[in-house]
């Protein structure tokens, strides 16, 4: 037989795997001390690099707009892949402690607003990718889950992604994003709290009650350390390797508009004394569907020539947080007035965000 | 050996599907690898996250793209299983 054998070999390695961990996890723990110290020691040097390939080796005038072009993306680029891969090393470690299971169990039979604020924490730590929403909706809903509650789970879950946050904190700075996680943790909270109170459980697909399910907890407290460390390097390995090219041609394309177009440009008609800037923004941006990475550098570029934040903010975050897919999968468990109301209450949330900031700054 | 893939069309479910069609050629197992693509059929897995790997109606994987050494592992863990019941 074939399998025994595989069975038994499968067996001695992982007794052998048993006795070797605690040197192993001392060579883990140098290697990525040196991992970060290499990692620091590459991004502080990056600017100066930069500089030095264009203005030297490719003999660029600092003054022209192809050099301007050439320096922001040979800068920006590489800055922001290595932050991405950072972060999301970082998250994958924070999110290996929480499951969907576990995140369920925390959250069923919560009232109304205490469940809405945890949801929408809940949402950002918790891992679960777009294709996901429906089970995760069936599942939620019927175990206890109020609809609200979930509701700020989805809302957060895929606004406040740590793309979209690294490309924010890479491009604009910290206090930008600062501000755009606690105004999307404000519109998560909010709209789910708003589409609870309206009492719409009679707006679920029907077959969604048929559904027998029990709450079973999923445990993954048994990790080991090496073993978050892996998660953490798939998780890097997997989204790193989806949004490379969305980071590369977006700060390409930001790159053009840093170099060539004219600055205040935009101020006319993206500009905060433009009143209707932002509902347009986010009409434009709920069809688009594209990750963070690739809509945040050219946002950027945008802002630099006279777009106004609150506006450009509204664009952004309409994008990322309703996709035209995700409402596709998630008519399958919401009837058209429940999906209407998810995505009114979450455009006008972004809309008065938009609005906030234009008058703030 | 049943095996069931769980998912509703998505990269990541189309990724696990693949890897394990190559598990079970590799190991030169008799087994039948499905697609379930229907929702309410899935949902009847009590799983909250896609993909899910479903082995002898046991779901052994969801929410994740298993590694091929994993998948490897959850099948032979499975003969194994197998082996036992038939033996008593």
């Amino acid at each position: 037989m074939v399998d025994k054998n595989i069975i038994s070999e499968a067996a001695a390695a992982s007794v052998a795997a048993e006795t070797r961990v605690p040197k192993q996890r001392r060579n883990l723990y140098i290697i990525l001390g040196s991992c970060l110290a290499l990692w620091g020691l590459v991004y502080y040097w990056l600017k100066p690099a930069a500089d030095f390939l264009t203005y030297d080796v490719f003999n660029l005038s600092a003054s022209s707009h192809l050099g301007s072009s050439v320096a922001f993306f040979l800068y920006d680029a590489p800055k922001v892949i290595l932050l991405l891969v950072l972060i999301i090393f970082g998250v994958g470690i924070v999110r290996s402690f929480f499951t969907p299971e576990r995140t369920r169990q925390m959250l069923a039979g919560k009232r109304q607003f205490v469940g809405n604020i945890m949801a929408a924490g809940l949402g950002i730590v918790t891992p679960f990718c777009s294709c996901s929403a429906c089970p995760l909706f069936i599942g939620f809903v019927e175990t206890g889950v109020p609809l609200g509650v979930t509701f700020s789970f989805l809302i957060a879950s895929p606004m406040i992604n740590e793309v979209a946050v690294v490309l924010l904190y890479g491009m604009f700075g910290w206090k930008i994003a600062l501000m755009y996680i606690v105004t999307g943790l404000v519109i998560a909270i909010t709209a789910g709290w708003v589409i609870g109170k309206f009492k719409l459980e009679r707006f679920i697909e029907g077959w969604v009650h048929d559904v027998n399910l029990s709450p079973s907890g999923g445990e993954n407290s048994g990790m080991k350390f090496e073993d978050r460390v892996n998660y953490g390097l798939n998780a890097v390995r997997e989204i790193v390797g989806k949004v490379w090219p969305y980071v590369l041609a977006g700060i390409a394309v930001g790159a053009v508009i840093h170099g060539y177009v004219p600055d205040g440009l935009l101020a006319s008609f993206m500009g905060k004394d433009a009143w209707w800037g932002v509902p347009a923004a986010v009409l434009i941006g709920v069809p688009i569907y594209s990750n963070a990475a690739g809509v945040i550098p050219i946002v950027q570029a945008l802002m630099e020539k006279g777009a106004a934040l609150g506006t450009v903010l509204a664009f952004m975050m309409s994008v990322v947080a309703i996709s035209l897919p995700e409402m596709i999968i998630l008519r399958r468990v919401l009837k058209w007035q429940l999906l209407g109301v998810f995505i009114g209450v979450v455009a006008l949330g972004i809309i008065i965000v938009g609005y906030l900031f234009n008058a703030l700054l | 050996m049943n095996i069931k893939i769980l998912g509703t069309g998505c990269a990541r479910c189309g990724q696990l599907e693949k890897t394990t069609r190559e598990v079970v050629k590799e190991l030169g197992i008799d087994a039948k690898v499905e697609e379930v693509n229907d929702m309410r059929q899935i949902m009847t897995y009590n799983i909250l996250t896609t993909p899910g790997l479903v082995i002898n109606e046991q779901v052994v994987s969801s929410g994740k793209v298993p590694s091929k050494a994993e998948v490897t592992q959850l099948i032979v863990n499975s003969l194994a299983k197998e082996e036992r019941t038939k033996a008593i």
